[in-house]
């Protein structure tokens, strides 16, 4: 396997608070590579910088051996990288397949687009409904965002994501919030979509997490302390102080 | 779109408007038709602003200092033609001069624009205005073309076919440019490139990982904003054949984003209704009194308190708070 | 260049900048802890200068009618806070900016009903109304003194105030976290009317000081405040720190632009050339700035550090 995203000594402080220590991870191509950790352990801000939204103090991203670290994010995403956020990230004020359709158009070069009515492209709405099916939300398509439940919103993330085509997908926990229910159910989407896109999964769920990934890399305090399968993981004494500990 | 009430109550009053003025000089009060005009060229002013503040949420608080540009684009020349000086410019042809208005501002909004989109919230409503106000005092500070006290446009534009010194003429090229920018941003609004903007209102960070570079697709929408208000400016100025930094004045923008609010923002005919609105209040309340501006401001007020989707909330039938 | 002149302008230079920091505390102290922005600002400005212009005619004192004026104005801020500003503070800045401009045109209006269409002046007592003569070229209004001792005063207790006592430690974590002050059991209602209310008092007495020199007049608030607005965007919005060099900075630049500019592009252009452009380069000045530093640091030269 190849490596899809390499990342190298990362390091950001937030007014002294080391969110991300000299981070180095190796995502492979096709792998599902869960990032677990305690809360303010750095996991979101890892992200951010990996889709460009925040600039990291050192160190380097490389997605597929090209230099990303400085690239703004709407390259990022043209380059191939996608992301869902844990906190629900959604134009409200839009219906739920526009939402969809913009990621769909996103995609298809440039947007200095002025005449044709973007709602009656079928290329744009039938590619929407597509993923919008593929999550189960094909019935609400023409719902007012707003109106949708907190765990119908964490599934337009997941679309927003897919629409993208991107061979890479961060997500940001995509069980925030859910009940158990919906949880399962989402475990069972993410591995129908296992091999088909390289996933880096920050979870707190940790019976997703141990169901779901490929490899686990544990943050504590902004630092990479182990990685590993997750066998190799639930046997790491380290991880089992640092963290495995408190959950159960 | 199905034809609803708010398209009704819009498609109504242009109706009305494309059948007035002409009653209005038979029934002997050429006077209206003048009212007609000016209600017509705001109405393609706040129309332009309605883009980037309605649908873009990008809240300009400068959009009167187009209207002015887009004025002096037409007086300067036309003064110049007649007084001699910058052979460059000199002319009182429309064809040229309108172009021009438009390129000015559409240059101006560039510009500025440029560095206003790179700030956020409220610097965004801060910068906008204190460029408009740069411009204000760019226009007192130049003697030549009357500082303070303005500059009368002697010639009219001449445009091929149309006397823009016959008041109907001048009414039906307006009329009919406000219909255009109607359809215009509605075009835009509903294209793929407006709904970036939209999204970019909605949530600018969702855009920027979806891989859009909302930045650039703001400054475009600023940009025809500006060159459209620029338009209405040479309107405006023709109609006027007085022009002034005061047209620039920081106050007058307010009023244009107020017709915008009134009407109803992000709406394809609220802006027409709001500076109809505007000006019949206008009308009403300043002959009632000179403290017109007393009520004026109170209802200000209470319609941002209050009304919610302003005039076209209200057709929809939604009262009560905003949010 | 006349060394006199100099001295001359850039004292004048001084004195915009001070009026102008009195201006741009109270608004960027409104915002900073508020998140409101009050376009209403310049109308207190103008309402301090009508009321010690009134209370001069009354009193006979200039220097008296300041003080009653101030705490008079600082009640018109409270008032203003309670009856329309309140129900704002949850609404976006589109409304806020636009139901403000509505106060603006009501309190014109009230003025212009109250004390009439005219300005009105505003004599100054024999001991201000003097010069002072340091050189023969030299002579410096004693006014102006005033104004420039008064505004670097107010400043220095406006920074004793923020930064060492208990309404000003409130203040400032008050800007940081409502919540937090609201847990503290500190009534912050009554907080947030009292920052309104001092920074209603802050930019009436910038009014009452330039009366004497310019006449109170209508309007006269909604000039300044766009300069007030370009000098909190150049300090940072929501910085005392940067709203005090800003202003500063744009009130020298501004004067000194105005007077000698003309004779610094007489450095490398024709006189006739100069002498055009000049005015109308110093009228765009302090917004060239502007640009400059948002091209640069567009959160301004000191943002502050939340939010």
């Amino acid at each position: 396997m190849a490596a899809l995203l390499e990342i190298e000594g990362l390091s950001k402080n937030y007014g002294g608070i080391k969110a991300s220590d000299n981070v180095n991870l190796v995502i492979e191509q096709g792998e599902l590579h869960a990032v677990i950790g305690p809360n303010g352990a750095g996991k979101t801000t890892l992200v951010a910088q990996l889709s460009g939204l925040e600039r990291p103090d050192a160190g380097h991203v490389r997605f597929r051996g090209r230099d990303i670290t400085r690239m703004p994010p709407w390259r990022r995403a043209h380059a191939g990288i996608a992301r869902s956020f844990q906190i629900t990230s959604l134009i409200m004020e839009m219906s739920v397949i526009d939402n969809i359709a913009l990621a769909v158009q996103a995609r298809q070069g440039h947007s200095f687009r002025f005449l044709r009515d973007a709602r009656r492209i079928p290329e744009l709405r039938e590619a929407a409904m597509g993923y919008l099916a593929q999550v189960g939300l094909a019935d609400r398509a023409e719902a007012e965002t707003a109106a949708l439940s907190h765990g119908e919103h964490r599934l337009m993330e997941i679309a927003i994501a897919l629409a993208s085509e991107a061979p890479l997908l961060l997500l940001d926990e995509p069980m925030a919030g859910l009940g158990p229910e919906e949880s399962a159910q989402l475990v069972e989407f993410l591995k129908g979509l296992k091999g088909k896109r390289t996933i880096l999964l920050i979870e707190h769920d940790m019976d997703a997490v141990f169901a779901l990934a490929d490899r686990i890399s544990v943050l504590v305090y902004g630092h990479v302390i182990a990685t590993g399968t997750p066998a190799e993981i639930r046997a790491n004494d380290h991880v089992r102080h640092a963290y495995l500990g408190e959950e159960d | 779109m199905k034809p609803d009430r708010k398209t009704a109550a819009g498609l109504f009053v242009l109706a009305l408007l494309a059948v007035l003025p002409p009653i209005f000089i038979w029934t002997g009060n050429p006077f209206y038709v003048d009212l007609a005009t000016r209600l017509v060229i705001l109405a393609i002013a706040a129309t332009s602003l309605n883009l980037i503040l309605g649908y873009g949420g990008m809240i300009s608080f400068g959009h009167a200092a187009y209207v002015g540009l887009g004025a002096y684009a037409v007086g300067i020349p036309a003064y110049h033609e007649l007084y001699g000086g910058f052979d460059a410019i000199a002319s009182f042809s429309g064809s040229f001069q309108i172009p021009l208005a438009v390129a000015v501002c559409a240059l101006f909004a560039l510009v500025t624009g440029a560095i206003c989109l790179r700030t956020k919230g409220v610097y965004f409503i801060m910068i906008t205005m204190a460029f408009a106000q740069m411009v204000y005092y760019l226009f007192v500070s130049i003697e030549e073309y009357g500082a303070d006290d303005g500059l009368v446009i002697d010639v009219r534009s001449e445009l091929p076919g149309i006397n823009l010194d016959r008041p109907l003429q001048l009414y039906y090229l307006a009329f009919v440019s406000l219909v255009l920018a109607i359809v215009i941003v509605r075009t835009i609004v509903n294209s793929r490139f407006g709904m970036v903007i939209q999204g970019a209102k909605g949530n600018d960070t969702r855009m920027k990982t979806m891989g859009f570079n909302t930045y650039i697709y703001r400054l475009t929408a600023y940009v025809i904003s500006g060159a459209m208000a620029g338009y209405a400016g040479a309107l405006l100025g023709n109609f006027t054949t007085f022009i002034s930094p005061e047209m620039m004045d920081w106050t007058r923008s307010g009023e244009l984003m107020f017709m915008v609010i009134l009407g109803g923002a992000a709406t394809t005919f609220g802006p027409l209704m709001g500076a109809a609105a505007f000006i019949v209040i206008e009308e009403v309340l300043s002959h009632v009194t000179i403290y017109w501006h007393l009520p004026f401001g109170l209802m200000l007020i209470l319609v941002v308190l209050y009304v919610r989707g302003g005039i076209m909330g209200l057709i929809e039938g939604r009262w009560g708070r905003r949010r | 260049m006349d060394t006199a002149l100099f001295v001359i302008q850039l004292l004048n230079g001084l004195q915009l900048g001070l009026l102008l920091f009195l201006v741009a505390s109270g608004l960027t102290l409104i915002f900073g802890i508020l998140d409101f922005v009050n376009l209403a600002h310049g109308a207190l400005y103008m309402l301090g200068a009508f009321i010690c212009a009134t209370l001069t005619m009354w009193t006979g004192s200039f220097v008296l009618s300041v003080i009653l004026s101030l705490p008079v104005v600082g009640a018109i801020g409270f008032a203003i806070e309670r009856l329309v500003a309140r129900s704002l503070y949850t609404r976006d800045h589109l409304d806020q900016v636009l139901a403000t401009f509505g106060l603006i045109l009501v309190l014109d209006t009230l003025a212009h009903l109250i004390w009439g269409p005219e300005g009105m002046a505003i004599p100054l007592p024999a001991w201000l109304d003097g010069q002072i003569a340091v050189t023969e070229t030299l002579v410096i209004p004693t006014y102006r003194l005033l104004i420039i001792a008064t505004g670097l005063a107010t400043a220095g207790g406006l920074f004793w105030l923020v930064n060492y006592t208990r309404l000003g430690m409130l203040i400032r974590a008050g800007a940081s976290n409502r919540t937090m002050v609201a847990a503290l059991g500190i009534n912050i209602q009554l907080l947030f009317s009292l920052v309104f209310a001092l920074g209603a008092v802050l930019a009436g007495l910038a009014g009452m000081l330039v009366a004497p020199i310019t006449e109170a007049s209508i309007g006269m608030g909604n000039n300044i405040i766009i300069t007030a607005f370009v000098v909190i965007i150049v300090g940072g919005i929501g910085s005392m720190k940067g709203a005090f060099i800003a202003a500063l900075m744009i009130g020298l630049i501004d004067t000194l632009g105005r007077s000698f500019l003309d004779d610094i592009f007489k450095l490398f252009m024709s006189t006739a050339a100069a002498e055009t452009s000049a005015p109308a380069v110093s009228a765009m000045l302090i917004y060239i700035i502007m640009a400059a530093v948002l091209a640069v640091r567009p959160q301004g030269l000191f943002p502050p550090k939340v939010r």
